[in-house]
């Protein structure tokens, strides 16, 4: 093989390659993409059904309910204009508490339960996670303010 | 007082950076020998006075000076002595003036070793470096004061966060940072190159030890971040592709394949604009690493529009350095001479293609990090990119780039024939696919991961054995082997042991929460745990539940192991303490969750088996010890010392 060949086929390879990646990347790009939704976009009806989204917002006070089984808890998230009830198989991490910030991702049932399968925390007590800050955020631009359920 | 002191000296290191970074290479452009001389003394000077200040804030810090703003949202006047020293890298401000103390520390060490280099040469790369510093310097003197008072101070700081209270985040940022900064000395070499023209193998030569020991730091640091991780996060991950740890994966990824071209680079003349390239892009990435983690723009684009200053600064230096960089290759690259012609199957073609396949992986890392940033600037929604997405893109791209790696070391240079090495490389390949299938029959469920892990690691490990066994008839051959041979081969070796270590904590892990009564048992992968309860004790600045579960292994011996549940003082933080057993083939981590009940006799209880988890550091750690090896051979420094001579002669027949 001349040299000049020898370059030529290196280039193809080399695009080969990078076509395969990129075939690779955006298929694992779209299946893995995790949308982020507040409570009030999930009333609207905006989050996806079956697939695995983000939502974010605040721990309802009083609302934190522990099994029996001690390790399925159930709570409320608001964006303090809408809530939506969630639950959590696990060990739960240390800033979870009621009245502070918290970001899942999970899927949502047909009766409208939040099935949580991953709680995110953040190690810091002043901390607000950017999810849950942006859901109030939207939810008070939207000039819906605290309502009695 | 000494705050003040702090400021001058930094004032004053940024006017010698400024001095080592114009006046060197102006010397160098038009020749003037006395201005190409300031470099050296001016890079030293830059250090002590950068050294300086680093020591008034770590002062600041030792004597509970709260007047710092920087020392009181960072410290606590209980918190243990060393870690307020570690505390001064803490903080964002910390942080920087430690990367810029880094920064002039590697200016001088390039000061100190390169007395074989033409003075033109050093004067170009110290003042690059210069240039550099003075960016990070002035960052520092205009948004990130570390030296910021206030009047009155407060009584008490407000502790540093007790994440960071741990010996693996005392050593993890300075090795990190050696590492990321360790790239300059990469980049500035290849500025220095382009600007001169002079792009020949005695380029590659020069900064290729350079980059072998940024390389190895940054695999250390890199590794100690997956440590600490592990250890402190509590929940037993090591790599969660976060954007943070993505930061300094994508210098390593880059870092490493610049080690690989700079290879052929001196060895074979060949890929010299494509390496100059990976050293730009190299030292771009580290600086996109620090932007990411220190502007403040991962945990909120709108906290970085909030507070624009400093992310904008740190992103118009960005620009400038990638965009200057790129456009003087862009100016400067057309001139380079092509190097040696090879085949399609040689050395230099397979190291292209782990070239190829690395820079391939840091376009899929850098899409999956920067796309919910830039998604987010636009307005158009918020989303994240989770851990699959780069399991699915990393894995199938780095496996193919793993076979490879076996049989590079062991084809040679210009072309060789592949009928030829398939001969010598097939009871390998045998071995290795009998492992793959036969191995993970030893565990429970046959999983296809497990076997091409398991496969690949051991592929790579046999071609290290056939590599020795080729190249030493005897075992007195095995002491004259260069220090370069041994280290490649430790570092491949090291690649092969983390390889396994991942293949099996992935593969065979196990994981149970669990609630646990006062003597109530679980049992994990042979082991029997019993919950004996906790007690309350008191450390330096927290208060802890600490927990005790006994274990049992098959036999009668037991330990116990005790998690702990930390409450700190002054920030009132919650910290889980995992209680880890670890051992040569698998870890027992047993991490607190909540209380269940008042009384405190109920918990919820995280247990993990871990298979082979310590493999993977003990991986990395070979990885270092070869970088190490390789960069310390023998031929830099005997080539050195020839040209020294040389030039002495030289200078005393002129």
């Amino acid at each position: 093989m001349k040299p000049r060949h020898a370059r030529l086929a290196l280039i193809a390879l080399g695009l080969a390659a990078l076509a395969g990646a990129t075939a690779l990347v955006l298929n694992a790009f779209q299946s893995n993409l995790v949308f982020f939704f507040s409570p009030s976009d999930v009333h609207q009806g905006k989050a996806p059904v079956d697939r695995v989204f983000r939502i974010g917002g605040l721990v309802q006070e009083g609302s934190v309910q522990r099994e029996p089984d001690g390790l399925t808890t159930r709570f409320v998230v608001t964006d303090t204009a809408r809530v939506i009830p969630a639950v959590y198989t696990g060990i739960l991490p240390d800033l979870f508490a009621e009245g502070k910030g918290v970001v899942a991702d999970g899927k949502l049932g047909s009766d409208g339960l939040f099935k949580a399968e991953r709680v995110l925390a953040k190690h810091d007590e002043n901390y607000m996670p950017p999810e849950a800050a942006h859901a109030l955020e939207k939810a008070k631009e939207a000039g819906k303010t605290l309502k009695p359920y | 007082m000494i705050p003040e002191i702090g400021t001058f000296a930094l004032i004053c290191s940024l006017l010698l950076a400024l001095i080592q970074g114009v006046l060197p290479l102006a010397g160098a452009q038009c020749g003037r020998l006395a201005w190409m001389a300031v470099a050296r003394p001016a890079a030293w000077g830059q250090f002590s006075f950068t050294l300086v200040a680093y020591g008034c804030l770590v002062y600041a810090f030792l004597s509970n000076d709260f007047t710092v703003i920087n020392v009181a949202s960072n410290s606590y006047s209980e918190l243990p002595a060393f870690y307020r020293i570690t505390a001064t890298w803490g903080s964002h401000e910390g942080s920087l003036l430690f990367w810029a103390l880094i920064l002039a520390g590697w200016t001088v060490a390039v000061a100190a070793f390169s007395r074989a280099l033409p003075l033109e040469m050093v004067a170009r790369v110290l003042g690059v470096m210069g240039l550099i510093s003075v960016g990070f310097l002035s960052l520092l003197l205009l948004t990130s004061s570390p030296f910021l008072r206030q009047f009155p101070g407060p009584a008490e700081g407000s502790d540093l966060n007790p994440l960071l209270q741990d010996w693996g985040m005392i050593v993890h940022p300075p090795m990190l940072y050696m590492g990321y900064v360790g790239f300059a000395v990469a980049f500035a070499f290849a500025v220095a190159a382009l600007l001169s023209g002079r792009l020949d193998a005695a380029w590659a030569r020069w900064s290729r030890p350079w980059t072998t020991v940024a390389w190895a730091f940054l695999t250390f640091g890199v590794a100690l971040g997956s440590w600490w991780a592990y250890r402190e996060l509590g929940w037993g991950g090591w790599w969660f592709w976060d954007p943070v740890e993505n930061a300094s994966f994508m210098p390593w990824l880059a870092g490493t394949a610049l080690m690989h071209s700079l290879a052929v680079a001196e060895k074979r003349g060949a890929f010299k604009a494509w390496t100059v390239l990976l050293a730009l892009l190299t030292f771009s990435l580290s600086l996109l690493g620090t932007f990411l983690v220190r502007s403040g723009v991962l945990s909120s684009v709108h906290a970085f529009a909030v507070d624009p200053e400093r992310g904008a600064y740190i992103l118009g230096f960005m620009v400038v350095v990638v965009g200057g960089s790129l456009a003087l290759f862009a100016w400067r690259a057309p001139r380079m001479i092509a190097g040696g012609a090879f085949t399609w199957f040689s050395r230099e073609s397979l190291l292209l293609a782990n070239n190829v396949v690395l820079m391939a992986s840091v376009a899929a890392v850098l899409l999956g990090t920067l796309y919910p940033l830039f998604i987010d600037a636009l307005g158009l929604g918020k989303l994240s990119v989770g851990p699959p997405y780069f399991n699915a893109v990393f894995v199938p791209l780095i496996t193919p780039a793993l076979f490879l790696m076996g049989v590079g070391p062991l084809v040679r240079w210009k072309g060789d024939s592949l009928p030829d090495v398939t001969v010598r490389l097939r009871w390998a390949l045998g071995v290795s696919v009998a492992t793959g299938l036969l191995l993970p029959l030893t565990h429970e469920g046959y999983k296809p991961w497990a076997a091409l892990g398991l496969a690949v690691s051991m592929w790579i490990a046999l071609t290290v054995v056939i590599a020795f066994r080729e190249r030493v008839k005897s075992l007195r051959q095995l002491a004259s082997l260069p220090r370069a041979f041994w280290g490649m081969h430790l570092a491949h070796l090291g690649l092969a042991v983390g390889v396994a270590g991942i293949t099996m904590v992935v593969n065979y892990e196990q994981e149970l929460d669990v609630r646990m009564n006062v003597g109530d048992q679980a049992q994990m992968a042979g082991y029997t745990l019993t919950f004996m309860g906790v007690e309350q004790v008191e450390g330096p600045n927290f208060r802890a539940t600490r927990g005790s579960v006994v274990v049992k292994e098959d036999g009668d011996k037991q330990f116990v192991l005790r998690p702990e549940k930390r409450i700190y003082d002054a920030s009132g933080s919650v910290m889980t303490e995992a209680a880890v057993r670890p051992s040569a083939f698998s870890d027992l981590y047993v991490s607190l969750g909540e209380p269940l009940n008042a009384e405190l006799t109920t918990w919820a209880v995280r247990l993990y088996y871990k298979p082979f988890v310590n493999w993977l550091w003990l991986g990395a750690l070979l990885m270092v010890v070869g970088g190490f090896l390789a960069a310390f051979d023998r031929r830099y420094r005997v080539a050195a010392r020839e040209r020294a001579a040389a030039g002495a002669a030289a200078a005393q027949g002129a």
